[in-house]
């Protein structure tokens, strides 16, 4: 499992671009960064280099962050990739909190999910053949 | 905080209750006596309800007698109030509330109203379990506040070593509280969980690492859950101190370590509970309007000063041993009280309601704005560090159940907004709860 650093934003004008540049002056680069909105609040999810150091600079900076676990999947970068993936979860019944792709060098696609880690997801991602991203595959 | 109960002046906090009443009618026709003679707006209303001082002649009479009201002592301001002139040579000090919605009112203390008033608050000093050997620090704004300055002279009458801070430069606040070993805090209580959670940012654990054991608080509301808080963080063990600038200033009732309710000085003050629209003394245990009448000042006597502050008498014994009769924590006051779309509701039952969810820090805002006709709560609320909001799911529930905890208790819908860390004010004195941004005359 990989670190995700999650940050709490208010629906206010500028916090989403002080986040970022919070983030660039410390010098650390984002592979991915999602935003799921509400009315009244967004949560801020992202994948980084550095994850515990971002989460530690925004922290500094006055923004609600915090390190989440989050499986990361290796997905074929081709039609119902993921799919496949999902159907896997939803024949194992594991219930998917959220989900969110990116891409990295060579065509890959990575999957982010949220799962109840209790679980053996581990073993079912892996007996379906998908491979799970290291830490070290996505961490500087 | 182990040990006996420690008392300051305890031939009056054990004074047997009817030896207490008969100290309390003495004084009570002398202070009757200096308002007719010395202030010519007494005179004129006694005048007007036919009273004259020689009419008093049991506890009862109190009755008969005229209130004064906040508007009272601003018609009067600056001094006319005064039964002493202000530069009379036994006037040593004058003390004025804010005076941010109207005149100051303005209060001047001689020499005696001064040691009174140290001695009340000496009284508070012993509740938390202090004395001579103690360290008080005082972070009340000293100056025209009675806050800064009650406390200092509490500390002066108890011979206690004092830190006079004020409020301000809170991390400085921190390190001198460590470095000097200050046993007791006195300050407002969102201003001692300020100097707490500063301390916890700079690395301490006060509850471990510093030795201060008691704090006195007042000035403003402080909910159950805010005590549990401070108590918590800070390791002490906290008294709710009550007074008012009109009055006197903190001291003029507080709380023992027990918690049950604030020891009135009833040598110096009297009260009575009545209802706000009748204005008749409502029984022991029912809620109403504070009243008091001073028994002992000689510069700004006052008889039946309506306080507008809501609180009640607890009947029964403390367990402390004192007999000076217990009034309540405030609810709230008779004009801080919200007029929600027609349901009466005081910020504190806000407090008390979120003081259940462990989820949400202590602080709170309540924005008022109207919808067409109707009143629009928002109640900004901010979470705690361990709170895990990666799941909107968890924040949404969160969310859900305070508003279903206030629509429960308050019968009144509110809109939670959950806001980023530190973004609701803190403040070094009396914290801004309330926002009313409603359109007035619907």
């Amino acid at each position: 499992m990989i670190d995700q650093i999650v940050v709490f934003l208010e629906n206010k004008k500028g916090r989403l671009a002080a986040l970022c540049r919070a983030i660039g002056d410390a010098g650390i680069s984002m592979h991915a960064l999602t935003v799921a909105d509400t009315a009244n609040y967004g949560v801020a999810r992202i994948i980084a280099d550095t994850p515990a150091r971002a989460c530690e600079v925004l922290g500094a900076a006055g923004f609600r962050a915090s390190l989440t676990k989050v499986f990361a999947i290796e997905v074929p970068d081709k039609a119902g990739g993921l799919a496949s993936l999902l159907e896997t979860f939803d024949a194992a019944d594991i219930n998917v909190e959220y989900a969110y792709c990116f891409t990295v060098e060579g065509g890959k696609a990575i999957d982010v999910l949220r799962i109840d880690s209790s679980l053996n997801v581990e073993k079912i991602i892996t007996g379906a053949g998908f491979r799970v991203v290291r830490p070290e595959e996505l961490y500087r | 905080m182990a040990g006996p109960e420690r008392y300051f002046q305890p031939e009056i906090e054990k004074m047997d209750p009817e030896a207490l009443r008969a100290l309390q009618l003495e004084r009570l026709k002398k202070t009757v006596e200096l308002c007719y003679e010395s202030i010519p707006f007494y005179k004129q209303r006694f005048d007007q309800l036919g009273i004259r001082p020689e009419d008093v002649i049991s506890l009862d009479d109190l009755a008969r007698l005229p209130f004064t009201t906040k508007q009272d002592m601003r018609d009067a301001y600056p001094f006319n109030l005064f039964a002493i002139p202000a530069d009379d040579a036994r006037v040593q000090r004058l003390h004025a509330s804010s005076g941010t919605t109207g005149n100051a009112t303005v209060c001047g203390y001689t020499q005696n109203d001064i040691d009174v008033w140290g001695d009340t608050f000496a009284r508070a000093i012993a509740q938390v379990g202090g004395g001579a050997a103690s360290i008080l620090q005082v972070s009340y704004g000293y100056g025209l506040f009675t806050g800064g300055l009650g406390a200092h002279e509490g500390g002066i009458r108890m011979r206690a070593t004092i830190l006079p801070m004020s409020s301000g430069n809170t991390r400085r606040q921190v390190q001198m509280m460590k470095d000097f070993g200050v046993d007791i805090l006195a300050c407002t209580p969102s201003y001692a969980l300020l100097i707490a959670d500063t301390a916890i940012e700079m690395g301490y654990d006060p509850a471990n690492d510093f030795k201060v054991a008691g704090a006195i608080l007042g000035a403003e509301p402080c909910s159950e859950g805010m005590r549990r808080d401070i108590e918590n963080k800070l390791g002490v063990k906290m008294v709710d101190i009550y007074g008012l600038s009109e009055v006197m200033g903190p001291g003029v009732s507080c709380e023992c370590r027990y918690q049950t309710g604030l020891h009135v000085a009833e040598d110096h003050f009297i009260i009575e509970i009545v209802d706000p629209k009748t204005l008749q003394a409502v029984p022991d245990g029912q809620w109403g309007e504070v009243v008091f009448s001073t028994l002992s000042k000689e510069c700004s006597p006052l008889i039946r000063y309506r306080t507008r502050d809501i609180s009640r008498i607890l009947p029964g014994e403390c367990a402390c041993g004192r007999t000076l009769r217990r009034m309540d924590r405030i609810t709230g006051r008779t004009d801080d009280m919200l007029i929600i779309r027609g349901v009466n509701v005081f910020p504190s039952q806000f407090q008390e309601v979120l003081a259940n969810f462990p989820e949400v820090a202590s602080h709170y805002q309540i924005i008022l704005t109207s919808k067409g006709p109707l009143d629009y709560v928002t109640l900004k609320v901010e979470t705690v560090p361990e709170f895990d909001f990666d799941e909107i799911r968890k924040i949404e529930n969160l969310r859900q159940r305070i508003n279903g905890e206030l629509k429960s208790n308050l019968q009144v819908s509110v809109d939670v907004q959950v806001s980023e860390p530190k973004s609701i004010e803190r403040s070094e004195g009396k914290a801004r709860r309330v926002i009313d941004l409603r359109e007035k005359g619907n």
